[in-house]
């Protein structure tokens, strides 16, 4: 080598790497998000964006902040505290006071993330795991501050129904009237009808379009699933797990007891409420929390499927998205160590 | 169209090569030539200080069972026998030095010969003493492959050049595909064979065309594959040609087959027609930073920078010079390193900074690439725990470092190097 040459990299093979970068894989699910953002701003005003800014900027902060702890790099720019921060915001009701999301933020990033090693080593999502933290520390925040979605008039309901049932509970969301309403009406009311009400076209299309009470992210199925398709299509997640997931729910739903008056519109219901389409497309397919192959993967968005429908089914919430993919985040060791990829050249 | 499991489509950059016919490179006035250039035992020193050697004489002995003789690529005198540390693995390796006289003196040996009476093991006897290995880049000697003791009923003939930039082979197939099926109908007659496939990936046609029609009635299939890397890499090639897969730990034929490359095709022809031994071969030299990439005949022993300068030196400073493709190839310490048997291209990168190794997010790409059906990100986290007992029950010897895994991950953790360091630590301990 001559002098005036400067001194040559010696690296290992490969010496080309692909353009996908963590950080580009992460800003895409911000990006995929920002249309839901944009429908939960329209849906139920100014107060969604000041919340989703406080958990995106809290969780940022924390994120670091246990970086610091750890003495681990600071990777804010690679955008994962980004997501938590949009996820967890969608995960709350709109009306939460302000410190909420703070709080959940906290718990995300530096108790479920940082303690467990960081970006990659946490065994659940930080998202899920702060609404699971927040729903049992502050029920009452988490379970009652609904706003009237664009066009209602009372809080947490589906307008439509509420013109019906003006005593109904203004706490219950469409999954809980579906679930247990009769229970909630007065007794001059007929719960058949309120299960037929529910059923109706109008309800479904209030659903799809997001024209619905619910946490500031899980209203759009419309929205949630454009973003989940450009998702699909840019190959940032992979189809296995939602179209697993979906699909065990509509298959138990339709084959397990339940307040069925239009089975169409009864499957519809459950798949486009309770934040089903959010957790499906942006939750259970978190890497980091969900299995490595695609074997696995299917099993991961089987059991998902399971538990959400065993829980709207009989268990003590309505909704079940949260705790079922929590229950599969455990058990992704299992499921990774119980189907590793196929060795070429096997010997029987 | 055949193709296996897993694999990457890297961009290819063979445009700045693939049109360019091979030029013959000017005769070096001094060659380095290392005395393993082959997978197994070094050759033996055979010359001294001072002896007069002629192009193809022989230099260096076969060193044992699996290795090859080294034959001198000029005619001159030896300068010296010293060990030098080798360019791939940086071990000192016995290496003869020969200033070339520029006359190019062939050794009495080389010259047509008569062929009528030719039989498997003549054959296998002149590509031993010609000291031919394997073109493709692992450099394993021909001669051992033809003559295993075990049933082979399928030849295939290695076209796919799958690695990027790299277009040497291409260019053979083009320029002398009589010389190739000349040489395939050698090696598959020393192995007995009837059924022979020439595989080469479709972003070829040209080569296609030529190799069908110059292969018509003579009993030989141009296998038409996927352009998709590691297409060329044995087991997966063995894999998408037959559709065998080469048990864990065993070897081509075991499942009846045998792989060579074009580029050995050429070098069997010359050594059983003409005696010639492997003293010279095609290389491509490219990549940003040389200005005019080229493929070129070398001999073996000339010095990388002598090639460079050939194709009008570097654009500004070189930040990487690669021997081999971008995918496999050796990342080299300095330009005033020769070329082998093996080298199939010299790549020049500019200086570019090497991206930062992140934390795995376990997306699953690299498994979903790894053609060998392995679990890189567990693997190396096996690696960095220390845990090389578990990296060894993950199958980390069946991997063939193609780099696929590393490619992709977004995270650029350094994969295959981990795997390296695990590979040999675990033959270490052994």
């Amino acid at each position: 080598m001559s002098e005036k040459t400067s001194p040559l990299r010696v690296t290992v093979s490969p010496h080309i790497r692909s353009g996908v970068t963590v950080a580009k894989l992460m800003w895409a699910v911000v990006f995929a998000l920002l249309p839901i953002l944009g429908g939960a701003i329209y849906f139920f005003g100014v107060k969604a964006l000041i919340i989703t800014l406080i958990s995106i900027t809290s969780a940022v902060l924390f994120d670091a902040l246990g970086q610091l702890m750890f003495g681990r790099k600071v990777t804010t720019s690679d955008g994962s505290a980004v997501i938590t921060g949009i996820l967890l915001a969608f995960n709350l009701p709109p009306n939460v006071p302000w410190w909420l999301p703070v709080v959940g933020a906290a718990f995300a990033m530096i108790v479920v993330k940082q303690f467990f090693g960081g970006l990659g080593h946490n065994f659940i999502n930080p998202a899920l795991g702060a609404r699971a933290f927040l729903v049992a520390s502050w029920p009452t925040q988490m379970t009652t501050t609904w706003l009237a979605p664009r066009g209602g008039t009372t809080p947490g309901l589906l307008p439509e129904i509420l013109k019906l049932y003006p005593d109904a509970v203004s706490s219950a969301t469409p999954l809980s009237l579906l679930k247990q309403g009769g229970k909630l009406l007065p007794p001059n009311f007929v719960p058949q009808k309120l299960y037929q009400d529910l059923q109706s076209w109008s309800v479904i299309k209030n659903l799809f379009l997001g024209n619905t009470g619910g946490c500031l992210g899980e209203t759009s199925a419309l929205l949630l699933l454009i973003g989940g398709i450009f998702l699909l299509l840019t190959k940032v997640i992979d189809w296995r797990i939602p179209l697993s997931y979906l699909l065990t729910v509509l298959i138990l739903i339709t084959v397990l007891p339940g307040h069925k008056s239009n089975l169409l519109n009864y499957i519809l219901f459950h798949l486009l409420s309770g934040g089903l389409i959010l957790g499906a497309f942006y939750m259970a397919t978190d890497y980091v929390t969900s299995p490595l192959t695609h074997k696995g993967r299917i099993i991961f968005g089987i059991g998902c499927g399971v538990f959400t429908t065993l829980i709207r089914l009989w268990g003590g919430y309505s909704e079940g998205v949260c705790y079922s993919i929590l229950l599969m985040n455990v058990a992704t060791p299992l499921i990774d160590r119980l189907t590793p990829p196929r060795l070429f050249g096997k010997q029987k | 169209m055949g193709s296996f499991h897993g694999g990457v489509h890297p961009r290819e950059y063979k445009g700045a090569t693939e049109h360019k016919p091979i030029e013959i490179a000017p005769l070096p006035s001094r060659v380095y030539i290392p005395l393993s250039q082959h997978t197994g035992a070094p050759s033996k020193p055979v010359v001294k200080k001072g002896d007069p050697v002629k192009t193809g004489s022989v230099i260096g002995e076969q060193g044992g069972t699996i290795s090859a003789p080294t034959h001198a690529s000029v005619s001159g005198t030896v300068a010296d026998v010293i060990n030098l540390p080798h360019p791939l693995t940086g071990k000192l390796i016995p290496t003869v030095i020969i200033d070339s006289d520029g006359n190019d003196t062939l050794s009495e040996e080389i010259g047509e010969k008569d062929l009528s009476n030719l039989t498997s093991a003549d054959i296998i006897e002149s590509v031993r003493r010609a000291g031919v290995v394997g073109l493709g880049g692992a450099a394993f000697p021909t001669f051992f492959k033809l003559s295993l003791k075990k049933p082979v009923d399928t030849l295939i003939i290695n076209g796919c050049e799958c690695e990027p930039f790299l277009t040497c082979d291409h260019r053979l197939m083009l320029e002398k595909p009589k010389e190739i099926v000349e040489g395939v109908e050698f090696i598959a007659k020393a192995l007995g064979v009837e059924n022979i496939l020439i595989a080469i990936e479709d972003n070829k046609p040209d080569a296609i065309d030529i190799m069908t029609r110059m292969t018509e009635g003579k009993g030989i299939t141009i296998r038409r594959l996927k352009t998709k890397y590691p297409q060329g890499a044995e087991k997966q090639l063995i894999k998408a040609c037959l559709n065998r897969e080469v048990p864990s730990g065993g070897l081509p034929a075991d499942v009846g087959c045998i792989v060579q490359n074009v580029g050995t095709a050429v070098a069997v022809r010359e050594a059983v027609r003409f005696n010639r031994p492997l003293y010279q071969r095609v290389i491509t030299v490219t990549g940003p930073g040389v200005k005019e990439p080229k493929n070129l005949l070398v001999r073996i022993g000339t010095l990388v920078k002598h090639l460079i300068e050939f194709c009008g030196g570097y654009n500004n400073t070189p930040g990487k010079i690669i021997m081999g493709g971008p995918m496999m190839g050796v990342a080299l310490a300095g330009d005033e390193v020769p070329v082998l048997k093996g080298t199939s291209g010299i790549i020049v990168f500019p200086p570019e900074k090497e991206p930062d190794e992140g934390d795995c997010i376990r997306c699953g790409r690299c498994i979903e690439v790894c053609p060998m059906g392995l679990s890189p990100t567990q693997l190396n986290y096996h690696i960095k725990m220390g845990r090389l007992t578990k990296a060894k029950a993950g199958h980390i010897l069946d991997c063939i470092e193609c780099g696929s895994c590393a490619y992709v991950c977004p995270a650029k953790i350094r994969l295959v190097h981990s795997f390296k360091f695990a590979k040999s630590e675990l033959a270490r301990r052994q």
